[in-house]
């Protein structure tokens, strides 16, 4: 078996730029991600927001900042993936209703 | 490995083969096998419970063995015979009929069935370790938690391990459909069993997890201390029932979807006509398993959560009746103005659609949550449940076997046995259950050892006992037909019904790469308009060349028997060394035999172009 | 496509990831396993939303929880998932050593979070006798963190077992899809500790 590791680096310059573009996108996205971390974790550590705010924000800082890492880094909005989309929100209603029933009613 | 190792050889060759293939028609047979040895287990213990509810204050069975034969018989009847047998019928006719030559992961579909067969037999095991799980198949906390021996433990890690094996068949199906039709099978072109396959296929997906995470949150409490459904540490064994149902209701479409799918085809196959409003019934089903996630607490009426989400749950599920309603008239408009034939699968989709009519009409009975109060938990339930999965589930599988048998095998069942069978079956079922709705209205709770004498509920109870009887003999009958068709059925053609769809344009049974060719499909029905429109043939989408197949492996074995043997630890690490042993030394064989199969490569072999036109002489 | 061709191609596609049949299926399949992951995990999260204040006059989340230290096991955890970008970079330009330094980094960061999870568990346990079976409480967060830390390990495990049998191969098109999927496996994980640190630490610091 012979090593085929530097034979063939000719992935063309078109694809290289590609590539590179994409990159430049996963940057900014983990920069908006670390933000809404900070903004999550500024929120509890100063205490400025009363209980009643805070929660619904912290949720939706999370929904937010997992939104990028399914679309970009995990290329969810790429054309093809459609099907792989529509059954993976499928799961985000099952796993929501899930969430939602145990954690409302257990104790009605 | 070429084509000539399937050819004749040994019976050490043969079990050899089976315990290895990754092919899905191979898979099949394996799933049909064991499914139907544990239907014949639960149809035991269905006598049993009959029998001891043959006549008031009977002592046939002692109490407690009495609660363990009803929770087998739950568990094994759901997990063990209809969830496999289905399984067999997707893996024998789904990747035919879009035109495949093998599923997406052969490899994790060998696995899926061993998983499901070696967590069944652990399951059974229980039978000789100190007696069987006790605490009915939903398992209801505190009552499985504080359920002493080890039977329960027994439905956790059984269960646990058969749950898994299910979740890659639903994941392997789903990504087979949507990644491998053949040309020009778009969606709208699938036959309707592949598209309940793909339906059921992602309710497994979302419906398993939630049972995977109860059945773990019990086994840390049962094995481990934990206290979720501890009161006095804070626990609530509510969560218990949330769980189950959020898989539970999910699971009893898993169950019966398929069905629907085997009817579709069925119908249109023996009416010799498209299927009525194709659109419609592939849009219900889509409805149906949308809704299906949202109605769990429908089981939980009685539980006090409350008039707003009883409120909520009750109209949620009679919503369901309706894309149901609207499958029940798609299918007699099919029939309407069909040239009909009525062979033993027709028999079993014609008797489904009373059947499950009256189930799904005790059904929204049930939904109503004032009423319910009284049903709940009485053998009104019992009535409701089994003309839904009997009447719909079985006789579905009944109808799917028939319809694909001479697919399988190459040989049609005997007729005459058939529909002797399904007569005795069918009888013996109304009489079984029907009079349950009125024993239940009369008050007969569900899951008690016995009923006293002269509260009205002795006759009715003995005639439910002897239709009991009557099923057992149709049963009993279909494997003798299986036997007698072996040995002397009637070798058939590879298309013995004039058929529609794809599985009957090749052999029976098919090659083991299923198609030399892939087929170019051309609408719906793609066999039936290549007979109306083209020369009855399916016209080839690509030149005659190697094929790629996958290499049989014996790893899918070795990874189950491993988690086979932790199960057993797992159960008793708290009693003994050897518990312990077990435990990491089945894990070691698990995890050291999925490193194997990770790092060693595997690409498959070729049947080349020679080999293949070889054959065709 | 010859088996030649799969482990030794003369050229690598743009994606080689899903450049084969098995690769497509792989990743499709694998997106599916993580559907369903996400309803176990919800299950968890459920059981632990109903139980969080079940504490049985045991230490609560309020008493227990600082923010410092989950504070710094999210920043590793969400910089491992930059590094595995990194990595799945290199890979579409068939830049085998770097990949493999980026996946390398990626493995470390998720050492340093799981060696300060380990840190905070045994933490409340010596410090709050706070364990699994201290309360309905305990019982939730041991289980719930618990089984995202186990995630952790075995994703560990797993680029672990992937680095070393390829460590001399290269890329090719049978790899390929195997490192992709790990890399989306990894962000899977990171999104279920943005839901954790969110619903388990800060919730339970705002009360
Ligand atoms: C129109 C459709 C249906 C409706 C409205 C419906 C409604 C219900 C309700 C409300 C219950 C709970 C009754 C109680 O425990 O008091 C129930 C129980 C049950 N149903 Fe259905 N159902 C429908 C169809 C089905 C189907 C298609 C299946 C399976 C193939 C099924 C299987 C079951 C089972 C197994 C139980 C009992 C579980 C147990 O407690 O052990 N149902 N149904
Ligand atoms: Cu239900």
């Amino acid at each position: 078996m012979t090593d085929n590791a530097n034979t063939n680096n000719v992935v063309d310059e078109y694809q290289k730029t590609k590539n590179k573009e994409e990159l430049k996108g996963h940057l900014i996205s983990f920069a908006m991600m670390i933000v809404a971390t900070l903004i999550a974790f500024g929120i509890v550590a100063s205490g400025v927001m009363g209980k009643i705010y805070a929660i619904p924000v912290l949720v939706l800082l999370a929904v937010v900042q997992v939104a990028f890492q399914f679309y970009y880094f995990m290329h969810l909005k790429e054309k093809g993936n459609s099907m792989t989309a529509l059954l993976i929100y499928g799961g985000i209603w099952a796993a929501a209703l899930t969430v939602t029933g145990l954690g409302a009613i257990t104790w009605w | 490995m070429s084509v000539t190792a399937t050819q004749k050889r040994g019976l050490g060759s043969a079990i050899w083969d089976y315990l290895t293939t990754v092919d899905h028609k191979k898979i099949a047979h394996l799933y049909l096998a064991g499914g139907g040895l544990f239907f014949i287990l639960g149809g035991i213990e269905a006598l049993l419970i009959r029998i001891q509810l043959m006549k008031p204050e009977n002592d046939f069975v002692s109490a407690g063995l009495y609660n363990e034969i009803i929770t087998m018989h739950g568990t094994t009847m759901i997990f063990l015979a209809a969830m496999p047998l289905l399984l067999g019928l997707m893996n024998a006719a789904m990747p035919l009929q879009i035109g495949a030559r093998d599923v997406a992961f052969p490899f994790l579909n060998s696995l899926g069935f061993w998983l499901f067969m070696l967590g069944g037999i652990l399951l059974n095991c229980s039978w000789f370790m100190g007696g069987a799980p006790d605490a009915g198949w939903t398992a209801y906390a505190p009552l499985s938690t504080t359920s002493p021996g080890h039977g329960v433990d027994f439905y956790i890690l059984g269960l646990q391990i058969a749950g898994a094996g299910t979740l890659m068949g639903g994941i392997n199906f789903l990504v087979t459909i949507i990644n491998m039709r053949a040309p020009g099978m778009t969606y709208m072109r699938m036959p309707l069993f592949t598209w309940t396959t793909f339906i059921t296929s992602i309710l497994i997906l979302f419906a398993f997890p939630a049972l995977t995470i109860g059945l773990f949150l019990l086994m840390f409490e049962r094995l481990f201390g934990a206290a979720f459904f501890d009161v006095s540490l804070g626990g609530n064994a509510i969560i218990w029932q949330h769980l189950f149902w959020i898989f539970g209701h999910p699971e009893v479409y898993i169950l019966i979807l398929p069905c629907f799918g085997v009817f579709s085809d069925v119908f249109s196959t023996f009416s010799r006509k498209r299927l009525f409003g194709y659109t419609a019934m592939v849009f219900s089903t889509i409805v149906i398993a949308f809704l299906g996630f949202m109605v769990w607490a429908h089981h939980m009426f009685t539980v006090g959560l409350g008039p707003v989400a009883n409120t909520i749950f009750s109209v949620a599920t009679m919503a369901i009746a309706v894309p149901t309603g609207v499958k029940i008239f798609n299918w007699l408009a099919t029939l309407w103005g069909g040239r009909i034939t009525v062979n033993s699968a027709m028999l079993w989709s014609l008797a489904f659609i009373p059947s499950f009519t009256i189930g799904g009409m005790t059904g929204v009975m049930v939904a109503t949550v004032a009423a319910d109060y009284q049903y709940h938990d009485t053998y009104f339930v019992i009535a409701h449940f089994h003309y839904v999965i009997v009447g719909g589930t079985v006789f579905g599988i009944f109808a799917g076997l028939h319809y694909w048998w001479p697919k399988m095998f190459g040989r049609i069942l005997n007729e005459a046995l058939g529909k002797t069978a399904f007569w005795l079956f069918f009888i013996g079922f109304h009489l079984t259950f029907f009079i349950q709705h009125f024993l239940g209205l009369m008050g007969m709770p569900r899951r008690y050892w016995v009923f006293l004498e002269d509260q009205g509920l002795d006759t009715g109870n003995l005639i439910s006992s002897i239709g009991a009887f009557f099923m057992a003999a149709g049963v009993i009958i279909f494997f003798i037909n299986i036997i007698y068709t072996a040995a002397k059925g009637e070798k058939v053609s590879g298309d013995p019904y004039d058929g529609r769809t794809l599985e009957w344009s090749i052999a029976s049974p098919p090659p083991h790469y299923n198609f030399k060719q892939l087929p170019l499909v051309r609408g719906l029905d793609p066999l039936w308009i290549e007979k109306m429109e083209g020369n009855g043939k399916m016209t080839p989408a690509e030149p005659l060349g190697d094929i790629h197949m996958p290499n049989n492996s014996f790893i899918p074995f070795m990874i189950s028997f491993g988690l086979f043997i932790a199960g057993f630890g797992f159960i008793y690490h708290n009693d003994n060394m050897i518990g312990t042993i077990a435990m990491f030394g089945g894990m070691a064989i698990a995890l050291l035999s999925m490193l194997t199969r990770s790092v060693k490569d595997d690409l498959g072999y070729h049947i080349s172009k020679e080999e293949l036109e070889k054959e065709a002489e | 496509m010859s088996h030649h061709d799969v482990l030794h191609p003369e050229t690598l596609p743009a994606e080689p990831e899903k450049a084969t049949l098995e690769g497509r299926n792989k990743y499709l399949g694998f997106w599916f396993f993580l559907g369903g992951e996400t309803v176990l995990f919800a299950s968890l999260f459920g059981t632990y939303i109903s139980l969080r204040n079940s504490t049985a006059d045991g230490p609560s989340a309020h008493d227990m929880f600082g923010l410092d230290l989950v504070f710094i096991m999210t920043i590793l955890l969400l910089t491992s998932s930059l590094t595995s970008v990194y990595a799945m970079y290199h890979m579409k330009n068939n830049a085998f050593k770097k990949m493999m330094l980026w996946l390398g980094i990626t493995g470390l960061l998720g050492l340093g979070f799981l060696s300060l999870e380990i840190y905070e568990f045994t933490h409340y346990i010596t410090e709050y006798g706070f364990t699994f079976r201290s309360s309905a409480f305990g019982s939730a967060f041991y289980t719930l963190v618990g089984f995202h830390g186990g995630h952790v390990t075995f994703g560990i495990l797993w680029l672990a077992s992937l680095m070393i049998r390829n460590a001399k191969r290269g890329l090719n098109l049978y790899n390929a899809p195997k490192f992709n999927t790990f890399s989306l496996y990894w962000h899977f994980i990171d999104v279920v500790w943005v839901f954790v640190f969110t619903v388990v630490y800060l919730m339970g610091k705002v009360g």
